[in-house]
């Protein structure tokens, strides 16, 4: 009985989830129309004279997603690719932990680690008129959080692919960065995809190294070294606050949520069809 | 998949292909090394910086305006607390939901349904689930931004973790071991609770531990949850209000004054011995208990 009410729980999380968030966006949607919400490019709900067009918060927080993956992916997979391929097992054994212990350091102090190493230190010296707040940073460190999730997913697919196959292309003559590259890596490639979209999913949904590193200045820029807001970030600056509970403000950032949501969700999703659909039964 | 022979074999001369070879590993080494030196960075910095600034004052002290005086006493014991509000609700719940899952559950619609939904709650961001413990035990069940709510809230967001990791760890047990005590004649609950579980309790805690340290560093959703930023009190009971060890952190990190960098700095090296700590322990009590069958 106790059983079934735990396993139940993990549903009624869901509903709630749906509920609240839906709840809530329904009642900003009353107030804010919907076009005003897609429409426009200027956020700033808490100003006397309020506009709502969410687009710059989506823009900083593909900015800084989108500046992550392409730091994480190619990091990842060569780190996926030489636990699998290359590593001796006593080597193996000392970079699994290492990793996980990249995994497992909170995302604040990642945060703190972007504003005051990798902005002052690093990006600095390179890129003098760099902002305080800056895309790149957190962009960058995003990217160094994912990359143990990528590259554990990624190799988790690749020691799949059974030997069999690598055997017959040692067999042709095939050298070893061959069989990585274009044996196992395709091979394995509905995991190494399914893994890239989930830690896409967490660089979206990646919250406090945003907030901290990051900036809280909606707007619409392409330009990595000036300050953003993302919709975490966001979400954080209006909970700070003292927010009247039932206010327009407390609604937005549901009305947000629900979008960081939908967004986060449907990568869920597409990850774990890709990696069901794609994948090569090999037994 | 396929690959032709031509195309395998294309490389025009050895020592080109040796080289290829060469450059390649490099760059696996390169991506290695950026990595590993982005870590050990990261904890150089955290330590220079916090080092100096950490004494016995720094863990019984209040936090204060006066970056030199501050301390993370009402953090550090927020922690403890929300932390022990979370353990006790995921921990059973947790197990609960995995026995049930893995020994009583058949394979129906429904059952598939809660392993997608599980699968799925795993991936939702931490800030969503802060939100979902501000409507529903802050607003809803009315509990106020105390350790209740924050404790619960916390519990939420592990609670997959903990159900997956329990999964694996009874799936691990081979199934003679239940039906070697079924066949002597004890219940089903008598073989699950005596003989699986016990033997199936490493690969658990190793799991557990996991996501409590996971908890233990979360930030976002306690803020969202609405947790205070700043305290001068101590957390007696379940329905105080309070703060957490990270959120203090955030606090500091966020004053322009660099002295408070120094004291951010500091609450980040408390912050990760404790993680660290259970880290090693996780792996120390998974190597030391992991038994093939």
């Amino acid at each position: 009985m106790f059983l079934r009410f735990a396993a139940a729980i993990t549903v009624l999380t869901t509903l709630a989830i749906g509920l609240t968030l839906l709840g809530e966006t329904v009642g900003f949607f009353r107030e804010v129309s919907p076009g005003a919400f897609f429409g426009s490019t200027e956020w700033s709900p808490t100003f006397a004279d309020p506009s709502f067009g969410v687009w710059p918060l989506v823009n900083g927080t593909l900015l800084v997603a989108g500046i992550g993956i392409v730091f994480a992916v190619p990091l990842g997979l060569l780190v996926a690719i030489y636990l699998s391929e290359y590593a001796r097992p006593r080597v193996r054994r000392i970079l699994k932990p290492f990793l996980e212990i990249l995994a497992g350091i909170p995302t604040v102090v990642l945060g703190f680690f972007a504003l005051h190493f990798v902005t002052q230190v690093v990006l600095k010296p390179i890129f003098p008129d760099i902002k305080t707040f800056n895309a790149l940073s957190a962009g960058l460190v995003v990217g160094l959080m994912i990359v143990p999730m990528i590259a554990s997913l990624s190799e988790d697919a690749m020691r799949a692919v059974p030997a069999s196959l690598r055997e017959g292309a040692y067999g042709l003559g095939a050298s070893k960065r061959t069989v990585a590259l274009r044996i196992v890596l395709p091979a394995a490639i509905s995991g190494v995809v399914s893994a890239i979209v989930l830690g896409l999913a967490r660089a979206i949904g990646e919250t406090m190294i945003v907030a901290i590193a990051g900036g809280n200045q909606p707007t619409m820029t392409f330009n990595p070294l000036h300050g953003i807001q993302t919709m975490t970030a966001f979400i954080v600056q209006v909970s700070l606050g003292d927010t009247q509970y039932g206010s327009i403000a407390y609604r937005t950032i549901f009305a947000v949520a629900t979008t960081l949501f939908v967004m986060t969700f449907a990568l869920n999703v597409v990850a774990h069809k890709i990696a069901r659909r794609f994948r090569e039964a090999y037994e | 998949m396929t690959v032709s022979a031509h195309e395998l074999l294309a490389t025009p001369d050895r020592a080109s292909r040796e080289r290829r070879e060469r450059v390649f590993t490099l760059w696996m080494l390169l991506a290695l090394t950026i990595a590993i030196i982005a870590l050990l960075a990261l904890l150089f910095d955290v330590l220079k910086v916090g080092i100096p600034r950490l004494n016995a004052a720094f863990v019984t002290d209040f936090p204060s305006r006066v970056p030199e005086r501050s301390g993370a006493y009402p953090a550090i014991l927020g922690s403890l607390w929300v932390i022990g509000v979370c353990a006790a609700f995921a921990i059973p719940v947790g197990m609960g939901a995995a026995i049930y899952l893995e020994e009583y559950a058949k394979p129906s619609r429904l059952n598939r349904f809660i392993e997608i939904n599980i699968a799925n709650l795993a991936g939702i961001p931490s800030v969503i689930y802060g939100l979902l413990g501000l409507a529903v035990f802050v607003r809803f069940l009315g509990f106020g931004r105390t350790v209740l709510a924050g404790g619960l809230t916390l519990g939420l967001l592990v609670l997959p973790v903990i159900t997956i990791a329990g999964r694996e760890a009874i799936r691990a047990v081979p199934p003679s071991i239940k039906e070697a005590a079924l066949a002597v004649g004890a219940t089903e609950w008598q073989a699950i609770s005596r003989q699986v579980l016990p033997a199936a309790l490493p690969g658990f805690m190793t799991g557990v531990i996991l996501a409590i340290s996971r908890a233990l560093g979360e930030t976002a959703p306690l803020i969202t949850m609405g947790a205070l930023t700043f305290v001068t009190f101590v957390p007696n009971h379940v329905l105080d209000r309070f703060t957490v060890l990270p959120i203090q952190i955030y606090n500091w990190t966020s004053r322009p004054q660099e002295a408070f960098q120094e004291t951010a700095a500091a609450g980040i090296v408390v912050l990760l011995i404790v993680l660290l700590t259970m880290n090693a322990l996780a792996i120390w009590l998974r190597n030391r208990y992991q038994r093939r069958w």
